[in-house]
């Protein structure tokens, strides 16, 4: 459908956000603890932190939650009974104030959760998720959207992208999808007709800073390269920067057993532990964290445009604000593009 | 910072030391680790009150120590790992050189580890007053209320594991976390398993923990982990008289005498 251009008073926000509230969905929003903004469960439009660049973790926590039992069993004689996820249990959820890059990371994410059997739990936690996107007035040092295809007012992967036209300006709401749609037909009246709008003057201006596709044809001869150990150096192992990624799916499968009954959970996992690929004779084959290191810009930058068409990143920058030893993935893309 | 310029620089001309492991300018107002190998780096060294990282936390990986002898930027928090470390069979004075840096940020090279242990005499281990406040404060708590407090701070972990990897005597080759056969720690990051987690940690590092705060620093959803070390490192104070990193020392967790009295196990 062609985009449909609303106008969302700026005093009308809150009315919105109520009555979403009143139909009954469970509300994510950025809200403010121990010094960091994150998607909590929110109650009150007044607990939406208002003063951010971006959540410290992304929004992929919706449709891939961190840990997720996918099956209960049971044990016996007769032997195992198992009673898998029910999937009419799962809410419907609206996110609201993700941003154009959070979205923009669900497409990715998607690819890798359909890319050979459909994962079903994942698409349908999705589908009954509404993404309510506000484009970006604002950027730090870590943001580099418009270097993967992105841009601060993007609106792949929103239902609605709402963009403050100015400071304390009211919002131009862009209808994307049937379930931004839904939204507004609920709320005829908070939507006003909007004139002709330009919002790409209340954008923030996001350098470029590397060109992908370059990376890309860079990577497909650079496998064996002094610079994965020289940027690694200082990496010490963890897993910050995938926990916090939008489009990192990596998973690992835990059965927690209780005497004859157990669960079965989904988990994150993280390339750059050395544990991920330890096999079970001892042999690590990313024995180093400049191969952890490696696999992870490959990844991204090489094997997935490759095999799924889509780039493993969309440029929020959270693995750089979030990495405790400063391995800022700007500085390393970029050097890997004039090496 | 000359002095230690000028230091790193002649170690590194004299091949004395392959490596200078120091801080450097980061992103923005961060800094980093930087790791020197050519005498004409050196003017990257910095030191000031934002480097806060334990860089003794390289010391042990396996890139860094192919490289060869390293020499490494310590302010009192890095001296400390060194010395638990040392204790722990980790480097001798063969295969380490220490570039000092006093609480007043001056240059102080130390020629051995002994010298090092002797110096950390004049710097105990002081919980700052801030954190005794909060560590009181729990400690008047009930134990409910305790509970909650710790259900609260730890249930929104998502076991990325930095805690672990900037902490220098989290050198473990296979943590606890890791074992499955039997599986000790419950890998998902549910409310129990984030609670196993931590709670095991800081009783693995309690008597090893030099409160360096790098645990705490490294969180990136900033969960205030280091208060579960300094609680132990009071407790250690009342059971056992306190802990300092000390070369021949005993291990608190792992010394008994035979004539231990047992009445604590009920």
């Amino acid at each position: 459908m062609s985009t449909d251009k609303r106008l969302v008073k700026k005093t009308s926000l809150d009315k919105l956000f109520d009555s979403i509230k009143q139909q009954g969905k469970t509300i994510f929003a950025p809200k403010l603890k121990n010094g960091k903004v994150n998607y909590e469960q929110v109650e009150r439009f007044s607990d939406i932190a208002t003063d951010y660049i971006q959540t410290t973790q992304s929004a992929k926590v919706v449709a891939f939650p961190r840990t997720e039992k996918i099956l209960d069993y049971t044990k016996s004689k007769e032997g195992i009974a198992v009673v898998e996820i029910d999937l009419q249990s799962i809410s419907e959820v609206v996110i609201w104030g993700v941003r154009p890059c959070d979205a923009a990371g669900f497409l990715p994410l998607s690819a890798i959760f359909n890319w050979d059997t459909k994962d079903i739990i994942y698409n349908t936690r999705l589908e009954k998720t509404t993404l309510i996107g506000f484009s970006c007035n604002k950027c730090d040092e870590s943001c580099f959207c418009t270097s993967v295809a992105g841009n601060p007012g993007g609106t792949e992967g929103s239902d609605m992208m709402l963009t403050q036209l100015g400071d304390n300006g009211d919002y131009l709401a862009e209808i994307i999808t049937e379930k931004g749609k839904t939204i507004v037909d609920k709320n005829p009246d908070l939507f006003e007709t909007a004139g002709e709008i330009d919002k790409q003057k209340y954008l923030a201006d996001v350098p470029v800073k590397f060109n992908q596709t370059e990376i890309k044809d860079k990577l497909a001869n650079f496998f064996e390269n002094e610079i994965w150990l020289q940027q690694s150096l200082r990496c010490i192992g963890c897993g910050a920067c995938a926990s916090v990624c939008p489009t990192c799916a990596c998973f690992d499968i835990q059965d927690e057993e209780h005497g004859k009954r157990g669960s079965r959970v989904r988990c994150w996992d993280n390339c750059g532990l050395s544990i991920f690929t330890l096999h079970t004779s001892g042999h690590n084959p990313r024995e180093y964290q400049s191969q952890r290191w490696r696999q992870r810009i490959l990844h991204k930058f090489s094997y997935m445009p490759e095999r799924l068409s889509v780039y493993g990143c969309s440029g929020c920058g959270r693995c750089s604000r979030a990495c405790p030893v400063d391995m800022n993935i700007i500085e390393h893309l970029t050097a890997i593009q004039e090496a | 910072m000359d002095e230690l310029k000028k230091r790193a620089k002649e170690l590194l001309e004299t091949g004395a030391v392959k490596v200078v492991i120091g801080y450097e300018q980061g992103t923005g107002n961060k800094t980093r680790a930087a790791f020197i190998q050519k005498p004409e780096e050196v003017s990257r060294l910095i030191f000031d009150s934002r480097c806060v990282l334990n860089l003794a936390v390289y010391l042990n990986k396996p890139e860094v120590k192919q490289i060869g002898k390293p020499a490494i930027v310590a302010p009192i928090p890095v001296l400390r790992a060194i010395i638990q470390l040392a204790s722990e069979n980790q480097f001798t004075d063969d295969n380490l050189l220490i570039l000092g840096i006093t609480p007043e940020s001056k240059f102080v090279e130390f020629n051995k580890l002994a010298d090092v242990e002797t110096y950390l005499d004049q710097h105990l281990i002081e919980i700052e007053a801030r954190d005794k406040e909060i560590l009181e404060k729990l400690d008047k708590m009930s134990v409910e209320e305790r509970w909650n407090f710790w259900v609260e701070e730890l249930s929104p972990c998502f076991k990325c594991y930095a805690c672990r990897a900037a902490c220098p005597m989290c050198y473990c080759h296979r943590c606890t976390v890791e074992m499955n056969q039997p599986q000790w720690i419950s890998v998902p990051s549910h409310q129990l398993g984030n609670i196993e987690w931590h709670f095991m940690r800081a009783m693995h590092l309690a008597g090893r923990c030099v409160d360096c705060n790098a645990c705490a620093n490294a969180c990136p959803i900033a969960i205030p982990l280091n208060l579960l070390t300094k609680k132990t490192l009071e407790e250690i104070k009342v059971s056992f008289g306190g802990y300092k990193p000390t070369l021949t020392g005993g291990h608190i967790m792992s010394t008994f005498k035979p004539n231990d009295k047992e009445n604590f196990i009920r």
